[in-house]
């Protein structure tokens, strides 16, 4: 007994030493430094989306600090975990505005995680730049959340748009995951579109996220008989569904979102995903020099891996937030907010970015093609 | 007529899941009274364990019927040292405290265990390799692979080899004893210790073969695939009555069967919620669960 108050004494001890000297070296440096915050999902079962976003915010930092920072200063960023978990967004992002005093908030890109981070963000009146998170809900959380991003419903026509008019099928059936809002919105667009331009939705099911067994499912679907199925899930799901799918005997392309846009995703997949198609931010492929030299510099910078559309977004989203504050004069968070509203015509990687009163972006998307573990560009949809 | 027998196959293939990690389950209850919700994880280990033997292994031997069987081997092997320790390190030492304290343990541990893992493997989600080549088995337009049909064989000889070795041999005679009562097994010589060891040995190699097998079939590994998997073979455990080996297999069919076809003809979305419906019904109107006994409690 005496042993551990001892112990606690000494432990209470040590822990407000290094908690007051670490404050004491965070305000020296925070005046040197623009201090930002990142949130995402590092590891879990979305892990491939918050490591890609990591990178691409990194190397954005990186170049800008290299010419020499933003307003004579450097940036700093601070990255937190989430896990791929709504409430452990909540608890991240509290926790970078009340201790860490970010400026800003960079993330996230599932938009349930988004969701339930937006409302602290707005509430502390901390701007909040979504890189992907296409839900619409998103940014009508309040006036300080902002996406560099296209929206769901737009998602949605475009995926609609190519089952009818490009692989000209009739009848589709929906497979959703019920525990993610984007899954859920976009959903909900693409029936909506498709429906309108004459299409047959001749199931509709559901799954949730962390599910492996989509058998029962599929075997339903497979009894309508339909000529596509939509899947706007995660790669982790997909890439099982893709498999269950096919050994039922579903032999129609998969359909899908920017939520299938993972290398993760032919991993688990395999064959299984040839000949489907899903619909995201931009194509490795694209000759146009922006994307080539970002994917070059990337590349070198990773190892030789390429980046996908979620590393392209959160590079774009990084940079469009720099120079807010550039634009903005300060670090003060009102001033970065009014400057974001003005964001015009920014040359992203993934298209120029203008924030509409929404505080939405408006960009392109395109349609890629899974080939043998590699997605082969098929066609850019403008809104 | 055609989708209906195929959700019979889908719900038996899925049944046999929750079958073969509930066995540990019902094992580790029946001998002593502790819901080990740290089982679901080791379940986790074992699809792990396999993962990483199978990439050390790989193309090193010429029949890959072997390479399974090594693969599962080690597996179980390594899980069953991992259910003896947590057992020696974590439950032994409160055995004689209320048994709220081990259950909080048991939440406890599984969340250490899920945690260790994630910082250990990393979080993403695997591809667990096709140690046995998938067949397509043509049965008149119905879908069904070999390999759901060596998980079913499996949790079958597993239940039957399981039932043999607690009701035919002298070690199984021992754990009904210590089941039966601690105390009174220890004043008749039983090595109680070794018992629980045994016991937590063998329900951890169940999980370990059940965490391999069932990758084989839905081969995307994460560190939390047991989670869930845990809970609803905890779920099938209690409906065909908790400490019953035959009442675990039939509780797991009866839950892959139930949950298959609410997907397949009710509301997809509501899987879960009917599936744990039909289990607060059959719990309501028989405790102790389809195959159980009751008991009288004693005083």
């Amino acid at each position: 007994m005496r042993i551990s108050k001892r112990f606690w004494i000494l432990g209470a001890l040590s822990a407000s030493v290094i908690a007051l000297t670490g404050c004491n070296k965070k305000q020296a440096e925070s005046q040197n430094e623009i201090l930002i915050g990142e949130y995402g999902s590092l590891t879990g079962a979305t892990a491939t989306y918050g490591q890609s976003t990591h990178n691409g915010i990194a190397m954005a930092v990186e170049e800008i600090n290299a010419a020499g920072g933003v307003l004579g200063r450097k940036i700093k960023v601070i990255t937190e975990d989430d896990a791929g978990k709504p409430e452990e967004a909540q608890t991240v992002v509290t926790k970078l505005i009340n201790k860490d005093r970010v400026s800003s908030i960079l993330g996230e890109f599932a938009s349930s995680n988004s969701l339930a981070a937006a409302p602290v963000c707005q509430q502390s009146h901390i701007p909040m730049v979504s890189h992907g998170s296409t839900n619409p809900k998103v940014t009508q959380v309040g006036d300080y959340i902002f996406r560099t991003c296209f929206i769901d419903p737009f998602q949605g026509q475009v995926m609609a748009k190519f089952a009818w008019n490009t692989l000209k099928v009739k009848r589709v059936a929906i497979l959703r995951d019920i525990k993610s809002d984007y899954s859920m919105g976009l959903a909900n667009f693409f029936k909506q579109g498709f429906e309108s331009m004459g299409g047959q939705i001749i199931a509709d099911e559901s799954y949730g996220q962390g599910d492996k067994d989509f058998n029962a499912q599929l075997t339903s679907i497979q009894s309508k008989n339909p000529e596509a199925v939509f899947v706007p899930g995660y790669y982790t799901e997909v890439g099982l569904i893709a498999r269950q799918a096919r050994k039922l005997g579903i032999k129609g392309p998969l359909l899908g979102g920017d939520g299938w846009d993972s290398e993760k995703l032919c991993e688990i997949g395999g064959e299984a995903l040839n000949g489907c198609f899903f619909s995201t931010h931009y194509s490795v492929d694209d000759t146009s020099s922006a994307i080539q030299n970002f994917v070059a510099a990337f590349k070198k910078r990773n190892n030789g891996s390429l980046p996908d559309a979620i590393a392209a977004l959160g590079y774009d989203g990084a940079k469009v937030l720099v120079d807010a504050i550039r634009r903005a004069g300060s670090d003060n968070p009102d001033s970065i907010r009014i400057a974001l509203t003005r964001t015009k015509d920014f040359p992203g990687v993934t298209g120029a970015i203008t924030l509409n009163e929404n505080r939405d972006a408006v960009k392109p998307a395109v349609v890629l093609e899974v080939k043998d573990g590699k997605y082969a560009y098929k066609e850019t949809v403008t809104p | 007529m055609h989708a209906f027998l195929q959700q019979i196959i889908n719900g038996i293939s899925l049944g046999s899941i929750y079958a073969l990690v509930a066995l540990g389950y019902t094992m580790v209850y029946g001998v002593m009274r502790l819901i080990n919700f740290a089982h679901g994880d080791v379940y986790m280990l074992g699809a792990f364990f396999g993962y990483y033997s199978s990439r050390v292994l790989h193309g090193k031997l010429q029949s890959s019927l072997i390479e399974t069987i090594l693969v599962m081997i080690v597996s179980m092997l390594g899980c069953a040292l991992i259910g003896m320790l947590i057992e020696r390190l974590a439950y032994r030492p409160v055995r004689k405290a209320s048994r709220l304290t081990s259950l909080i343990i048991a939440i406890g541990l599984s969340l250490l265990i899920e945690n260790l893992a994630q910082l250990i493997f990393g979080a993403d989600p695997k591809f667990f390799p096709q140690l046995i080549p998938e067949k397509q088995i043509a049965l008149g337009g119905l879908s069904l692979t070999n390999q759901q049909i060596i998980v079913v064989v499996v949790a079958l000889l597993l239940m039957a080899g399981l039932n043999a070795f607690v009701f035919y041999t002298k070690s199984g005679k021992a754990m009904r004893a210590v089941s039966f009562n601690l105390d009174a097994a220890k004043l008749m010589g039983i090595n109680t210790n070794a018992v629980i060891s045994l016991t937590f040995a063998l329900g951890s190699a169940l999980a370990a073969a059940g965490g391999i097998l069932v990758s084989m079939n839905l081969p995307g590994i994460d560190p939390l695939m047991g989670v869930m998997t845990g809970l609803k073979a905890f779920v099938a455990a209690v409906l065909g009555g908790i400490g019953n080996i035959f009442g675990a297999v039939l509780g797991g069919l009866i839950l892959g069967l139930a949950e298959t076809f609410v997907a397949g003809y009710g509301s997809s979305t509501y899987r879960d919620a009917i599936a744990f419906l039909i289990l607060i019904a059959i719990l309501l109107f028989k405790p102790e669960g389809l195959l159980g006994k009751g008991q009288v409690e004693k005083v």
